[in-house]
């Protein structure tokens, strides 16, 4: 093992310990059920203000939308060859993650009376430029750094105070795995006291 | 002072001047670029993703990206055509300069960032030059 793998190692040990629990899984599911509960009295509150729903619907359907190429992304970088079994382990957790919250989304646009967008048959992603396993790290941060600005810039465009935050609780999840990235790839896990 | 050594310190300001000129440029398209990372998980500029490749963008119809069959009906209706003040009027408020787009963002607000943003993508997104447009 090298001095980077080793070192990698033993920062993602404890993490991927923690994530391979069954119990963080089920926290998050519980959290996204109880958030979607609500949707139900939502949905009911919207359907009176069309022009409102559609503009949430549409800013849902863009967040599953980008949901979706991550699952699809991680998948790529778990099916590469190039991750060591702990950063697999991690790559993985954070996949499931993602799949959470776009089945989040697609059934919030469905109870608000949308049609909620299907994966793709086929993502494109530059598979040329990842050569070793530091390359997927930084592919995926950078995936999950524009996903924090992504819902950034949706918080505030949502009618439904509600959905905002749904879409906050989402993009704190992003944000601990942009940083669990960063500090995998020897960087400063938390670069600045703000996002943007 | 002679004619030579003036002409020698005018030979040096103007190398100064332009070498000043260069780091502010590669300064500007570094903020451009750190912009863009905001744009990534819907957007690249050579693979379509939630949101259309990027190569091409400056003088292309908007909602008319070969390949990439993602677009709202406002997108593709809306008779626009991608220029530095296109992209302008639509970076800063997306959802209200095109009502109904799919991109569903609130903008770069900062008439700064904005204006490194589109420099950085015009440099960025020439097709044989600085990226490939996807493949078909």
């Amino acid at each position: 093992m090298s001095g980077q793998s080793k070192l990698l190692s033993e920062i993602l040990s404890p993490l991927s310990r923690r994530m391979a629990l069954k119990g963080s899984g089920a926290v998050l599911s519980a959290g996204a059920v109880a958030l979607l509960g609500g949707r139900d009295a939502l949905a009911a509150c919207t359907k009176g203000q069309p022009g409102d729903a559609g503009s949430d619907v549409r800013i849902l359907n863009t967040a599953l939308g980008a949901e979706l190429e991550a699952v699809a992304a991680y998948q790529v970088g778990a099916e590469s060859g190039l991750l060591s079994k702990d950063v697999l382990a991690l790559a993985l957790a954070f996949q499931g993650h993602h799949k959470e919250h776009a089945e989040a989304l697609a059934a919030t646009v469905r109870k608000l009376g949308g049609q909620a967008l299907e994966p793709k048959a086929k993502y494109s992603f530059p598979v040329d430029k990842l050569k070793n396993q530091a390359d997927v790290l930084r592919f995926a941060a950078g995936l999950e750094k524009g996903a924090i600005s992504a819902y950034l810039g949706a918080v505030p465009l949502f009618g439904d105070k509600a959905l905002a935050q749904v879409a906050a609780s989402i993009l704190g999840d992003e944000a601990m795995h942009w940083a669990v990235l960063r500090q995998a790839l020897g960087e400063a896990p938390v670069p600045a006291a703000f996002m943007s | 002072m002679s004619a030579r050594l003036i002409g020698l310190l005018v030979a040096g300001l103007s190398t100064w001047s332009m070498a000043a000129r260069a780091a502010d440029q590669a300064e500007w398209m570094q903020r451009g670029q750190a912009v863009y990372e905001r744009c990534q998980a819907c957007h690249a500029i050579e693979q379509h993703r939630t949101g259309p490749a990027h190569c091409g963008l400056f003088g292309r119809k908007a909602g008319s990206a070969p390949g990439f069959e993602g677009y709202s009906a406002a997108m593709r209706q809306s008779g626009w055509v991608w220029t530095p003040a296109t992209l302008d009027r639509f970076l800063k408020a997306p959802m209200q300069a095109m009502p109904g787009t799919s991109m569903g963002y609130a903008g770069v607000k900062d008439d700064t960032e904005r204006a490194a943003l589109i420099a950085w993508l015009k440099l960025a997104t020439q097709p044989g030059r600085s990226c490939q447009l996807p493949r078909p």
